[in-house]
């Protein structure tokens, strides 16, 4: 319990001083790098714990951002329609679980791919609604009567308590026995359904509240650009996220946040190489996954598993996930 | 009443004839053998009974119900338990969470699970089986971790977690050093005596022809004898099914 | 003393923690077929999965015509004479009968010499003949283990190794299977072969190893082993 603790109580804390010392851009992509944490907290729930591929991601996220966009057009509170975005997401998430009952890999990856190309299609093509390929401009940002999180400051704290909020409630879901489900499914699921997992409710619950997820991160990302178009929320957007994921170490609590960090983050230090900025972040993506391939999590597991060994001798036991 | 039944049970892969027409019931409190050469259709009879596979004909009824071809989780649920031929496990999780997973969903809801209301009970009772099996140290390991042998005792404890009314174990013995063989069959025996249920294939004579005082035998997915383990020991067919003609 | 065409000394593999063969030795002469018999368990497979480099030994050494073949990949036993025919059905289910014999001289060029070599084949199953044209995915079992046997036939190999040709058929197909293997060993190939029907594959084998969990337990001519009284308890634990 410890260990699974503590680096999130030091993440928020570092959440919560960061702003102070950080200029407009900088604390911008700190709050994109949060908007992502949820999101991918949602996919790894998915396909990191429950062990199914998913390439829709951003369509899930996609009803938040225009849930809260279009409803923000005619004055309704952000919350609300955040929450209209994430039961959007959370049904057609249990609607795309049922494919995942019948297929399963790759062929899963084709079904969740075309969910995904359709939904971009129905935003461009759906006009009156979505505005079309313009998308949707001055998204506004929540309001308390007469207390406002426009600032920029002032939204990222929104976006923070919201990221807490989903960290601890995923942390609540996947430390319970959906969790274990979850992952008993994932590591062998004729062994599971044997000792009476049915697959069918927990597959559909590890779409649904996935989807969920990317539907609340959908929503802050609207009114955090301002504006929103169908262009973020194509398939390259989805694996995206299974980068972050992959990246920060599937199936494993800490690695979406670490996962969000680097993919959003590291393009922005590389960008001084002009040119040769994507060559090289595609270069160091290669070689992360070459050389940990259980993900940058498994730096962590290494440099705790060094200093237990410094303080006692006998480290056999596994590291809890 | 018997507390399994199976009825005329066949099961075809395309033209093979996996199973053709079985039948036998299991007695509460018995300790049936199920043997045969490989091949003959044991493990698909398990797996049919299970729900793992949808048998093609027959019925398998469970104290009176008809479970024919339901799902394995819901076979589950209703008291039956299994160990696996070749040890299925949760390979990355802990030897504990492996045996909590097999107790879970044997009772309460979707939601309930969500608040881990039994866990403290269903934590002492698979510490109590652990212990019971001899591998309680061993709880925070990884299943991956274990030697074979201790794999094939988590196995044989994720069967016992929900407490089953019946457990069918393929092949307990399969490589097994003959220390911890006499190890299982002393477990296998004191749980039977405590009012377990067993269905046991397995392919060591002298430790099914000890162990069970029914012995079914079948051949080419036919079942071609049953009786106790001399009768079975000295009928001409059993031999013939074994070394040919 | 002659040196025997294949040589299985202290052979130990197993998978992952399980260890399954803990030191089996064999010989097979040249010309002879052999059989490895014993009760479930015993390992017999085992055994052809490592002589064919399928499983690493993790002890022991085989020799094949005095050269050391241990731990081999299958491609250069294959090219040094030792073919393997798998339990179940493994023939490339959507090519015709035909295709599939082509591809187990895959490694040789097309020469009048292969065009007679795949019509005596076709001589000693006739049956193939009849259906070279049919998608081997269509044939009866029988006729599909016909077909890996005569592929592997087509390599030249100097040992077979037949792994339980019998398994799932009917019994009047497996007649048909053990009439073939008799007609090869008359024609002078040497065959290893693993066996269920242990009374049957005794009738035509020179020599009979009787393996038990990973151990030899006995050996003899085939027609000594298969009246062995305690050879037969031993498959009933007695």
């Amino acid at each position: 319990m410890a260990r699974g603790l503590w680096p999130l109580v030091a993440a928020l804390a570092l959440g919560l001083l960061l702003p102070l010392v950080l200029d407009q851009y900088k604390l911008y992509v700190l709050s994109l790098t949060l908007v992502y944490v949820i999101l991918a907290i949602g996919l790894n729930l998915t396909l990191g714990y429950a062990g199914q591929i998913s390439l829709c991601h951003a369509a899930f996220m996609a009803f938040g951002s225009y849930a809260v966009a279009i409803l923000g057009q005619h004055g309704v509170p952000f919350e609300a329609g955040l929450v209209l975005g994430v039961v959007l997401a959370f049904g057609w998430g249990l609607v795309l679980g049922f494919p995942a009952l019948q297929v399963k890999h790759h062929y899963l990856a084709m079904v969740t791919l075309g969910f995904n190309i359709i939904v971009f299609l129905v935003l461009r093509n759906w006009e009156s609604l979505t505005g079309g390929s313009f998308g949707i401009s001055s998204v506004a940002r929540p309001a308390w009567g007469p207390f406002s999180f426009k600032s920029d400051r002032a939204f990222y704290y929104y976006i923070l308590a919201w990221a807490a909020i989903v960290v601890a409630s995923a942390y609540w879901i996947l430390h319970s026995r959906w969790g274990r489900a979850f992952r008993a499914i994932r590591e062998n699921e004729m062994r599971a359904e044997v000792v009476g997992v049915s697959l069918r409710n927990y597959k559909l619950m590890a779409f649904a509240i996935g989807a969920a997820y990317a539907g609340t991160g959908g929503a802050l990302f609207a009114p955090l650009l301002g504006y929103i178009d169908p262009g973020a929320f194509t398939l390259d957007r989805s694996i995206q996220f299974l980068m972050m994921v992959v990246l920060g170490g599937l199936g494993r609590f800490e690695g979406p946040l670490i996962g969000a960090l680097v993919v959003t983050v590291l393009p922005e230090v590389l960008r001084g190489s002009e040119g040769l900025y994507l060559i090289i972040y595609a270069l160091s993506v290669i070689l992360m996954m070459l050389f940990m391939p259980k993900g940058l999590v498994g730096l962590w597991d290494l440099a705790w598993r060094f200093s237990k060994s410094a303080t006692s001798p006998s480290a056999s036991s596994a590291s809890p996930r | 009443m018997a507390l399994l039944e199976i009825r005329n049970l066949t099961k075809r892969f395309f033209r093979l004839s996996a199973l053709s027409g079985v039948s036998l019931s299991v007695e509460p409190g018995e300790l049936l053998g199920v043997i045969g050469p490989n091949g003959s259709g044991k493990t698909t009879l398990f797996n049919c009974v299970t729900g793992v596979l949808a048998p093609s004909g027959g019925h398998v009824l469970f104290r009176g119900e008809d479970i024919t071809g339901r799902s394995p989780d819901i076979v589950y649920q209703r008291g039956v338990a299994r160990t696996f031929q070749l040890i299925q496990l949760f390979p990355e999780m802990t030897v504990l969470e492996n045996m909590l997973v097999a107790a879970q969903e044997r009772t309460g809801t979707l939601l309930s699970r969500l608040l881990r209301r039994e866990e403290t009970r269903e934590t002492a009772r698979a510490r109590e089986l652990l212990e019971f099996l001899g591998i309680a140290r061993l709880e925070d390991n990884l299943a991956s971790n274990l030697s074979y042998g201790q794999q094939k005792l988590l196995d044989f404890g994720m069967a016992l977690m929900p407490d089953p009314q019946l457990i069918l174990l393929d092949e307990p013995m399969a490589g097994v050093n003959p220390t911890m063989i006499k190890n299982l069959m002393g477990h296998i025996l004191a749980l039977n005596g405590r009012g377990y249920t067993f269905v046991v294939i397995e392919h060591n004579m002298e430790v099914v022809m000890s162990l069970c005082r029914r012995i079914v035998v079948l051949s080419q997915g036919e079942r071609i004898a049953e009786g106790t383990p001399a009768e079975i020991a000295d009928n001409p067919l059993v031999l013939d099914a074994y070394f040919g003609r | 003393m002659t040196v025997a065409l294949l040589e299985v000394r202290d052979l130990h593999a197993g998978y992952g923690k399980l260890e399954i063969l803990k030191g089996v030795s064999l010989d097979v002469q040249s010309g002879q077929v052999v059989s490895i018999i014993g009760p479930n368990g015993a390992g017999k497979s085992t055994v052809f999965k490592t002589l064919f480099g399928l499983l690493p030994a993790r002890q022991g050494r085989v020799t094949l015509d005095g050269e050391d073949v241990t731990n081999q990949p299958p491609a250069n036993l294959l090219r040094r004479g030792m073919a393997y025919v798998p339990q179940g059905r493994n023939v490339f289910p959507l090519m015709t009968v035909e295709e599939n014999l082509r591809l187990g001289a895959y490694t040789r060029p097309r020469s009048a010499e292969l065009e007679d070599e795949i019509e005596r084949l076709y001589e000693t199953f006739p049956v193939l003949r009849e259906s070279r044209r049919r998608r081997a995915g269509d044939l009866s079992g029988g006729q599909q283990q016909m077909l890996e046997m005569a592929r592997a036939l087509l390599l030249k190999p100097r040992l077979i190794l037949l792994d339980e040709p019998t398994l799932g058929l009917a019994p009047l197909v497996f007649k048909e299977i053990f009439r073939i293997v008799e007609n090869l060993r008359r024609l002078g190939q040497t065959i290893l072969m693993v066996e269920q029907n242990a009374a049957k594959a005794l009738e035509i084998s020179d020599y009979a190893y009787v393996l038990e969990l990973g151990l030899n337990r006995y050996e003899g001519a085939g027609d000594v082993i298969r009246n062995d009284e305690r050879v037969r308890r031993l498959y009933l634990g007695r």
